[in-house]
């Protein structure tokens, strides 16, 4: 569905991402991990159209999308969400969700009903008629998702939607993860939240200062002894290994 | 078609006035570049500052670049209040909200101007308004000769405060990151009012400067106040040296325009000029921040 | 559309209408068309100002693009008045989407969008006050032929009562445009681009609309100036006194808000000829009312009169309240 082909970045002298390649199937979730600055809002930006890549090419459903719009990749299916959330100021939360659904119902009844829907599969349904800016972060994040779903995507790309909640509120937030899933929507999430990777991803890609280090399923990946390093510093794997075995 | 001779005149002569031009940019870049804010009150304050090297003249006597030594005091103090108490604490420090505000200043100061002066046009007479200086076989207006020194002397004495004063570091430190600056304890809304009042002092020798070849009404700061951002906008927002240049620059093309294309659209190629920058290179030629 | 938002629509229409069976005088009534035209063109500038989040500094480009229209179709080429309102309109709205295709392509927005537009507003009003077929310095007069057919009417009232036929007009169609989808994208573009751009709206698409619609609404208004008072020139038509009216309304009314433009042009006119009426020997004394209360706008009532009433009655729905909260807008 998704194939991102040696794509690289260049941001003068520096290299943010170095001939990263990807391969998403429909269906399921996979996660993008990797240490802070390794790249992957960076990579994100580029499979969602904005930013621009040196080098490498971005296929969608068989389609080169390398040179499009973001808002043309919204309308083929892939839907973003951002780091730093920002609702619209001076909007309800329904009318936040609603700018997403108009991209497919051009009617304002048939965009409202279906940002309610949105709303309530999210858990946002009591919060509908509340002025955007007056929700929690957990709220917030809730919304940046309603919003992207509110597009139908076929790809939804969660940017670390788990940043800066408790862990009452990562609980709360991954069945509703799942149940994206389960309704036929492919996930790619950059995340931090080790728990949440393990527990949602069948998949993992490991991205370190740009470059693509390991693949795979996360149990295994987090066990590779590059990824321990890329997160822990040169010898860290050694280290661990041996204290392991002297704690017996 | 036009002589050499003429063609040099002109764009000597657009030098010149370019420097003065620069000088009403180098108050705007300044305030640009620390305060981030784009001063539509710039142009009206020029007009009271013209007002007031005429004033001096008019019922003083006083030589108008004589009367830029007190004048200088004046309109700093007069930036610094405005700043301080009227500008910062309206805008609540949002941009949008700044444009507004200088704009809603720039029209109380004009009307106000209007209301004392009426819009008749005034106009000094000195000795030397019309003297000229052989360079060759070229003429050379002595005032604004003079002008261009002293543009290039305050621009130089503008780039020594700002980097060899402690005041001129804080400053360049709120420039760079405000938030910063104030958890070291600089005082950002002093640091602020102190720039806003730099970049009014520039104006009272700019007006001291225009006064004996020009003319005041209180329409004018208008038209300067355009010329100014197209200055500022070539130079790169928040550059000293950029705007210098762009005022030498856009200075030679309004006279060269103004010699090519006529009176009534000599301005035009200002205009452009800005429309072009702003659409292929907002930064301009030396600025850092868009 | 519902039946509730549209009652006070229906009651301010017919209070307006029934003014002139009242007023008779001619100043008065000439300070009703102006204020009414005034407030046409902000409408027009709300429409890119409140809704889209760019502020133009420069909507005399438009006001005097219809104004100079009509008169030049009028007077070189014949053309008929009512004919020369509707290519005004659309000259105005072909105007604004190519400023707004150079402007929003190169990314302007904030204040350098603001610069720029005031730029353009100034090129036009040199090249017509130099160009000989705008009539130059002089201006240009449109002839006086009183008949129906020219726009022209024996009774002021009849113009009366078309300006404000069209003002409430364009309140439906805004009020239209905020309920559209085309209105959402808009505020969400407004709000943040990007965000937006992730959701599939096309903002560039969005923004060239709103501008077109914005440039038409106020060329219109130019156009009707032009037809009522007859004469025109280069500082009348595209001088910066017309952007400056023009924004302002729409900022003290509530910028963003359905009738916040309409609201700002009679109070701003209101206390204009109240200070008149008090200082009338000080010239310019309404103007420095203007900036003053801009200034205290902006620094106690930044969502305008209209965002001071809703705080006040504390009521979160109906049109009047769609604003955003603050004039501020994003980007720079």
């Amino acid at each position: 569905m998704l194939a991102v082909d040696g794509v690289s970045k260049r941001f003068g002298g520096l290299m943010a991402v170095d001939g990263a390649t990807l391969a998403l199937q429909p269906g399921g979730i996979v996660g993008l991990i990797g240490p802070n600055g390794a790249g992957k809002t960076t990579l994100f930006s580029m499979i969602s159209g904005f930013v621009a890549p040196t080098d490498g090419r971005i296929r969608f459903e068989g389609t080169d999308i390398t040179a499009e719009e973001p808002h043309r990749r919204a309308e083929r299916g892939i839907g973003r969400t951002f780091q730093i959330v920002q609702p619209f100021a001076g909007l309800t939360v329904c009318e936040n969700i609603a700018v997403g659904a108009y991209l497919r119902h051009a009617k304002r009844a048939d965009a409202t009903a279906k940002a309610r829907d949105v709303a309530r599969r999210v858990g946002l349904g009591s919060e509908l008629d509340r002025p955007a800016g007056g929700l929690t972060v957990a709220g917030r994040k809730r919304l940046e998702l309603a919003r992207a779903l509110a597009t139908e995507p076929k790809l939804l790309l969660l940017d670390e939607v788990l940043a800066g909640l408790n862990p009452s509120e990562i609980r709360d937030i991954i069945p509703v993860i799942r149940g994206i899933r389960d309704e036929g929507v492919t996930i790619l999430m950059i995340e931090h939240v080790m728990q949440a990777v393990m527990n949602l991803c069948e998949r993992v890609y490991v991205l370190a200062q740009g470059r693509m280090i390991a693949e795979g399923p996360p149990a295994v990946v987090c066990a590779d002894t590059r990824v321990i390093e890329a997160y822990l510093g040169h010898g860290a794997a050694a280290r661990l290994k041996a204290e392991g075995a002297a704690h017996g | 078609m036009y002589s050499p001779q003429i063609i040099l005149e002109a764009a000597l002569n657009g030098l010149m006035t370019g420097a003065v031009y620069a000088l009403i940019a180098l108050g705007l870049t300044l305030i640009y570049g620390v305060l981030h804010i784009i001063n539509f009150a710039h142009g009206a304050l020029l007009t009271c500052a013209m007002f007031a090297v005429w004033i001096a003249w008019a019922w003083l006597g006083m030589d108008p670049y004589l009367a830029i030594l007190p004048l200088v005091p004046v309109m700093f103090v007069l930036g610094y209040g405005l700043q301080r108490f009227v500008i910062g604490p309206a805008s609540h420090g949002d941009d949008g909200n700044i444009l507004l505000v200088t704009l809603g200043l720039s029209i109380v100061l004009e009307n106000v101007l209007l209301a004392v002066f009426q819009s008749d046009t005034r106009t000094l007479d000195t000795d030397y308004s019309f003297q000229v200086v052989a360079l060759g076989p070229l003429l050379l207006s002595y005032p604004r000769l003079i002008g261009l020194g002293v543009a290039v002397v305050v621009t130089g004495l503008l780039w020594l405060v700002l980097n060899r004063t402690d005041t001129g570091k804080a400053i360049r430190a709120v420039a760079k990151e405000k938030l910063g600056a104030n958890l070291v304890g600089i005082d950002v809304p002093h640091v602020y009012a102190v720039t806003f009042g730099l970049g009014c002092a520039c104006l009272a020798v700019a007006a001291g400067l225009l006064m004996p070849t020009f003319y005041v009404n209180p329409r004018i700061g208008g038209a300067f106040v355009l010329v100014a951002f197209t200055v500022v906008v070539l130079g790169g927002m928040g550059s000293l040296p950029g705007a210098l240049l762009g005022g030498l620059f856009i200075g030679v093309v309004e006279s060269l325009c103004g010699l090519f294309l006529g009176d009534s659209l000599g301005q035009i190629g200002i205009f452009l000029i800005f429309i072009a920058v702003l659409l292929v290179r907002p930064t301009g030629l030396f600025g850092a921040k868009a | 559309m519902t039946a509730r938002d549209l009652i006070p629509i229906a009651v301010l229409t017919v209070l307006a209408a029934l003014l002139p069976l009242v007023v008779t005088s001619s100043p008065v009534l000439n300070f009703l068309v102006f204020m009414l035209i005034v407030a046409l063109g902000a409408q027009g500038w709300n429409i890119l100002g409140g809704f889209g989040g760019q502020f133009s500094f420069g909507h005399a480009a438009f006001f005097g693009t219809g104004a100079y229209v009509t008169a030049i179709l009028q007077l070189r080429y014949g053309v008929n008045a009512w004919a020369g309102l509707v290519l005004a309109v659309a000259a105005g709205a072909a105007v604004g989407w190519v400023i707004g295709f150079l402007s929003f392509r190169s990314g302007l927005r904030g204040s350098y969008f603001a610069l720029v537009t005031l730029a353009f507003a100034e090129v036009f009003r040199i090249l017509a006050n130099a160009a000989s077929f705008t009539g130059g310095a002089a201006g240009l007069l449109i002839k006086l032929d009183v008949r129906a057919a020219n726009l022209q009417f024996d009774d002021r009232a009849v113009f009366y009562w078309l300006v404000l036929a069209f003002v409430v007009a364009v309140l439906l169609l805004t009020r239209w445009i905020q309920r559209s989808r085309f209105g959402a994208q808009l505020v969400a573009v407004r709000e943040n681009e990007d965000a937006a751009k992730a959701l599939g709206v096309n903002s560039l698409t969005v923004k060239l609309r709103a501008i077109a619609l914005s440039g038409g609404v106020t060329a219109l208004s130019g156009c009707l100036y032009a037809q009522y008072f007859l004469y025109i020139d280069a500082n009348i038509a595209y001088g910066s006194w017309i952007s400056v009216e023009l924004l302002l309304a729409p900022i003290i009314g509530g910028v963003g808000t359905v009738f916040g433009p309409v609201v700002g042009a009679l109070t701003l006119h209101g206390l204009g000829e109240v200070a008149k009426q008090f200082a009338g020997r000080i010239p310019g004394i309404d103007l420095i009312v203007f900036g003053g209360v801009l200034v205290l706008a902006v620094a106690f009532a930044r969502g305008g009169i209209l965002g001071l009433l809703e705080r006040l009655s504390d009521r979160g729905r109906g049109m009047v309240t769609r604003g955003p909260k603050e004039i501020s807008h994003a980007g720079r």
